[in-house]
């Protein structure tokens, strides 16, 4: 029980400094967090399937993707 | 000002949203459609996984939908990245020994165990988007890792109009065979065996090398022009 709270604790933080940082790869980075949060909790509320594409799509693919479109673009918000 | 406003707003609507959600008991089953499918799903169906059984068979049509929407939204990002015109490749810099060993290491376990996730779609978790996803993640390590590698962009095209071709020539067979689309004509087979559940195994393979080489596409289109 501990650990869940934890996990959600761990999505609302890294969701805030998502908004809030101005490193863009730092930004990305922390909704990766989130998603990996998400289906780790996702797998402990007994939703395997869900839990699986988060990984797979939210945390892995997502995140390749922004990063590309970042090195194309800028790096900092200004 | 503004933003004391807009977090008062904000306030509201969650306080609102909480509220009625706070009324729906949590983990219990509430409506008759989802008990009929926990109870007579493995029956009607033939697949053990209660969810692909709904994504497949009850909810087939949706799902052939769901798809399309993803085959539109790759052919819209290689129309838009086509346009901007590529870049001629210049001196790609090697991966480090670590990540271009491990990515060789990993690249066909990822890809069994892609594979695996949807074959066994309708017994265990997991299915065809799942395993695609995680088979273009495979790509991805091999686009980080092995730099000078590239997969074949007609082959990927190949595979995914064959995957979405098989998904809808089967709804067809149905419309043909039983009167409906979609319908499963199969013998359903014993539960809980491989070869179980009609047309379910053989859909979610076709959906699992259609988001793959899909994803993996979309990928190779970005990656591509940077």
């Amino acid at each position: 029980m501990i650990f869940v709270f934890f996990l959600i604790l761990l999505m609302l933080v890294a969701a805030i400094a998502a908004s809030v940082f101005r490193d863009l790869i730092s930004a990305v980075i922390a909704t990766t967090l989130v998603s990996l949060a998400a289906s780790i909790l996702f797998y402990l509320l007994a939703a395997p399937d869900v839990a699986m594409a988060e990984a797979a799509i939210g945390a892995a693919l997502t995140t390749a993707i922004f990063i590309i479109a970042i090195r194309r673009t800028k790096r900092y918000e200004e | 000002m503004r933003k004391i406003v807009s977090i008062l707003l904000l306030a509201i609507v969650a306080v609102g949203i909480g509220l009625s959600l706070a009324k729906i008991p949590f983990g219990t089953p509430k409506t008759k459609i989802g008990r009929h499918y926990i109870n007579e799903g493995v029956k009607e169906t033939g697949a053990t996984n209660t969810v692909t059984s709904v994504v497949v068979s009850y909810r087939g049509f949706d799902t052939l939908g769901e798809v399309t929407v993803l085959f539109i939204a790759a052919i819209g990002l290689g129309a838009v990245l086509s346009n901007i015109g590529k870049k001629t490749a210049g001196k790609i810099q090697p991966a480090s020994m670590v990540l271009s060993t491990g990515c060789r290491v990993l690249f066909p376990l990822i890809l069994v165990f892609g594979s695996y996730i949807f074959i066994h779609g309708h017994l265990t978790p997991g299915g065809g988007f799942q395993g695609g996803a995680i088979i273009a993640s495979g790509f991805l390590l091999i686009y980080l890792g092995c730099r000078e590698r590239r997969i074949s962009q007609k082959a990927s095209k190949v595979t995914e109009s064959l995957g979405g071709l098989v998904f809808v020539v089967i709804g067809l067979l149905g419309l043909v065979f039983g009167g409906y689309f979609l319908l499963n004509f199969l013998p359903k087979g014993t539960s809980n065996t491989l070869f179980s559940a009609g047309i379910i195994p053989i859909i979610y393979i076709a959906i699992g090398f259609k988001v793959g080489s899909e994803l993996a596409g979309i990928i190779d289109n970005l990656i591509e022009e940077s």
